[in-house]
């Protein structure tokens, strides 16, 4: 049944008459007690949320607390494994996005879903339910030009999308939803893409239109400063888990915080010797920039210092540059200014350098991004010293043997789980494919290791071992750099911690029990 | 009965060719610029053309109408149209690969069927003259066109205004640039390009049928010399625009003729170097259209090559 056809039903208007004369306002979007696992992973447990019209709705949470599943099981992208959707007083089965586009939910999403070489206005006309057989440009453009005319948000109708900025692309996004005329509007991060003014300027406009229109926008995001600046009511969501919920103005940012990240217990990670760190840096930044400025995932970094024998974690919600800092540190991008120095030298990431300057990476995804997946771990172990003899000497040909008995080593010294040395690394398991790497990054004497979220995805045993691992590191003199969107991760295991926003490091304080996890989560946010 | 035209005989001879060759360029391309526009390249039209051909010549005999023959031709190309588009929407499928394959396949099946064929005349199809204002023979011979060409004219018109105006063309495109998008919008994937792989099939066949029923006119082994995987490179050249399709089908019939004009005039030396002159088009056009930044501009993203 239709929305539309819904809403002529007699019955219903008695309904939702009686309702008016109870006084209780009708959600006009209710997700009741929705549960979602994958496999054995509970991505959302028992959470519901009502929208009410005209309300303005944050949804606020860490990364992997669940935010995208939950909307996605309102948009029908996902089947939720128990709990119901009701739009208007009626549960309804959503089935796929076109069945919520039907009953009039819309949803901006992250990745954009233009088609890149069709114009503004092709887009926007393709996106109706239904297109004319034969389409009539020029009535298409008159009735668009007068939408657009009722809105602030402007974009060329007749440029294709792949020559929009990213801004302009989300406002077209934005503007889709309203053409189609969304009753329900799902935000996802928009502002990770616009400038802080294009922001003020989006966000603005839809609280105003939610205001005069009655329709119910559903923001996702993590920055609390568009939750205060522009949202009714807000709904937390930690590890899947409905933290909290409450009106705005009675909320303060602390409270925010506290429910978002929570309290936490402090993983167990091995004793942390006491090591002397050196004088002077192992790794220093100075003035680093990288990328365009002001774009998502760029970076401008003043200084940045890591010592011998400590861990300092990098703590921040992804996109705010530290894959862009990774990245510079395992060769994968160059700085557009500013000098990275290792023990004092330049460095370029060159696999010469790395070799002599003992930089070791361990980056996030390291099945993709370092190993192959189809040859033998024996091959992928030695990946760093196969054109090395024993005694680190050049050599031609392959030693196979040798790179046999090391792999067979490294295998038993860290306990990978591996059929045989020459299986392919990609029949190994997420962690076993870390504990692979890390043994590689590890092997000989390592002055610094750059990892980068090395637990995501792991079950407990391995996360025990890895951490352990990196705190062995330490113990033995090496400066680490540990890149996480794990905040626990980071409070557990760093010396020092730093907080990244926006590519810029806004925070620095101790690790341990002496982090405040509530004041990182601030920083986190962009509010400290 | 010939008149004397000097040098002039070379363009004319040129302007001819372009007319006759070019017909099986355009067919092609813009069978295959609907595939390629919905996401899927195939190569195998070169098949598809040498079996047309043999199904188009061998239909016009059996029947005693060409024009059976032509559609005869057209079905069997849907026929391996569909076997690609269907193939190819198996998961972890190439579209090059399968293309390859169906190239050699239509090829093969075709000699095999067309064994019998070499021999007997099947009906030729008819020509419309469009010289009879002059009295110059050569050029009287030169504006006889076959009818095909003139479809051919019409289709791409009508496929550059489906692309623009209707919204079977808009979904071609949309599939074809972003599955994703498509996805979002709730259009299906894989049965427009099937159905556009098909189209691109129907096409090639029709280009077989005219090789073997109008221009040259016969079926035997050595009846394509490679317009089907030239077409594919034209396509490109043409950056998916049907109308571009026609001029560089123009293009490449013209080039085709050069060697036959050069002949023609008493050129005898060198001039199977000119016979070579398509190929060497389309290498010299790959090398001069391709760049680092816009190579691949207004390329359906969705393809193969592009992603």
């Amino acid at each position: 049944m239709s929305a539309i056809a819904a809403l002529h039903d007699p019955a219903r208007r008695e309904e939702s008459a009686a309702d008016h004369e109870s006084g209780k306002a009708r959600p006009l979007l209710e997700a009741v007690g929705l549960t979602k696992h994958f496999g054995n992973f509970t991505a959302l447990n028992n959470v519901s949320l009502a929208l009410q019209a005209g309300e303005f709705h944050a949804l606020l949470g860490e990364n992997g607390a669940g935010k995208s599943t939950l909307v996605k099981c309102i948009l029908g992208y996902y089947r939720p494994d128990a709990g119901d959707v009701v739009l208007d007083g009626r549960e309804q089965t959503i089935e796929n996005p076109r069945d919520a586009r039907r009953l009039g939910i819309g949803m901006v999403y992250q990745h954009f879903t233009l088609v890149p070489a069709m114009t503004v206005l092709e887009n926007l006309v393709m996106s109706r339910v239904d297109v004319p057989r034969v389409v009539d440009w020029k009535a298409e453009r008159r009735a668009l030009i007068r939408f657009l005319e009722t809105m602030p948000l402007k974009v060329p109708l007749d440029t294709p999308v792949d020559r929009l900025s990213a801004g302009e692309r989300q406002k077209t996004e934005i503007l889709k939803q309203l053409y189609l005329g969304s009753r329900v509007l799902v935000l996802d991060e928009p502002t990770s893409v616009l400038t802080p003014d294009e922001a003020r300027e989006v966000l603005g406009f839809l609280r105003k239109r939610a205001r005069e229109t009655g329709m119910a926008v559903l923001l996702i995001t993590h920055k609390f400063a568009e939750v205060t600046a522009f949202c009714d009511r807000v709904t937390v969501l930690r590890r899947g888990i409905k933290a909290g919920q409450g009106t705005v103005a009675d909320l303060s940012i602390a409270d925010m915080a506290a429910m978002m990240i929570g309290e936490r217990d402090l993983a167990e990670v091995p004793d942390r010797e006491a090591t002397t760190p050196g004088s002077s840096p192992v790794l220093r930044l100075e003035a680093v920039r990288s990328g365009d400025a002001a774009t998502r995932g760029s970076i401008a970094i003043e200084a940045l210092d890591v010592f011998a024998g400590e861990i300092v974690g990098i703590a921040g919600i992804s996109g705010n540059g530290q894959k862009r800092l990774v990245d510079l540190l395992s060769g994968q991008e160059a700085p557009d200014a500013g000098t990275l120095l290792v023990k004092g030298e330049p460095y370029d990431a060159s696999r010469a350098a790395a070799q002599k300057l003992k930089v070791r990476c361990l980056p996030e995804e390291p099945l993709r991004n370092a190993c192959v997946g189809r040859m033998s771990v024996s091959d992928n172990l030695a990946f760093r010293s196969f054109d090395r003899d024993a005694e680190g000497r050049r050599i031609r040909l392959l030693d196979r043997q040798r790179m046999r008995s090391e792999a067979e080593r490294l295998i038993a010294a860290y306990a990978v789980k591996t059929q045989s040395p020459s299986a392919p690394v990609a029949t190994l398991s997420g962690g076993n494919v870390q504990r692979a790497v890390l043994a590689r990054e590890l092997q000989g004497e390592t002055d610094l290791l750059v990892a980068a979220n090395p637990c995501f995805g792991l079950d407990f045993g391995a996360v025990a071992d890895i951490r352990a691992q990196l705190i062995a590191a330490r113990n033995r003199g090496t400066a680490v750099l540990l890149v996480s969107e794990d905040l626990d991760e980071i409070v557990a295991l760093s010396d020092r911690i730093m907080v990244m926003f926006e590519g810029r490091i806004v925070y620095e304080c101790a690790g341990g029990a002496e982090a405040d996890t509530t004041v990182i989560g601030g920083h986190m946010a962009g509010h400290g | 009965m010939t008149t004397d035209l000097g040098i002039w005989a070379v363009p004319l001879a040129v302007l001819g060719g372009a007319l006759r060759v070019s017909t099986p360029f355009l067919f092609v391309s813009l069978g295959e610029c609907v595939t390629e526009k919905s996401g899927r390249i195939n190569l195998g039209l070169e098949g598809t053309l040498v079996f047309g051909a043999m199904a188009g010549y061998g239909g016009s005999l059996l029947t005693g109408s060409p024009w059976l023959g032509v559609l005869i031709a057209g079905l069997a190309g849907v026929l391996f149209g569909l076997m690609h588009g269907a193939v190819c929407s198996l998961p972890r499928v190439n579209d090059i690969a399968v293309g390859i394959a169906m190239m050699l396949l239509g090829t093969g099946v075709a000699f095999f069927f067309g064994k019998p064929l070499i021999q007997p005349a099947a009906p030729m199809l008819p020509a419309i003259s469009f010289g009879g204002w002059s009295d110059v023979p050569q050029l009287r011979a030169a504006l006889e066109v076959s009818p095909l060409f003139l479809i051919g004219i019409l289709v791409a018109v009508l496929l550059a205004f489906m692309f623009k105006r209707t919204r079977l063309g808009l979904i071609i495109r949309m599939v074809g640039d972003s599955a994703d998008a498509a996805r979002a919008m709730g259009y299906p994937i894989l049965p427009v390009r099937i159905g556009a792989t098909a189209f691109g099939g129907f096409m090639a066949g029709v280009a077989g049928a005219y090789l073997s029923l109008y221009y040259p006119g016969s079926w035997n082994e050595h009846i394509s010399s490679g317009q089907g995987l030239i077409a594919v490179a034209l396509v490109i050249f043409a950056r998916w625009n049907p109308i571009a399709c026609f001029g560089a089908a123009l293009l490449f019939g013209g080039a085709g003729a050069l060697g036959p004009a050069l002949q023609s005039v008493g050129v005898t030396s060198g001039y199977y170097l000119f016979y070579a002159a398509p190929y060497i088009l389309t290498l010299v056009i790959l090398f001069f259209t391709s760049s680092r930044n816009r190579a691949l501009d207004g390329a359906p993203r969705e393809l193969s090559i592009t992603k």
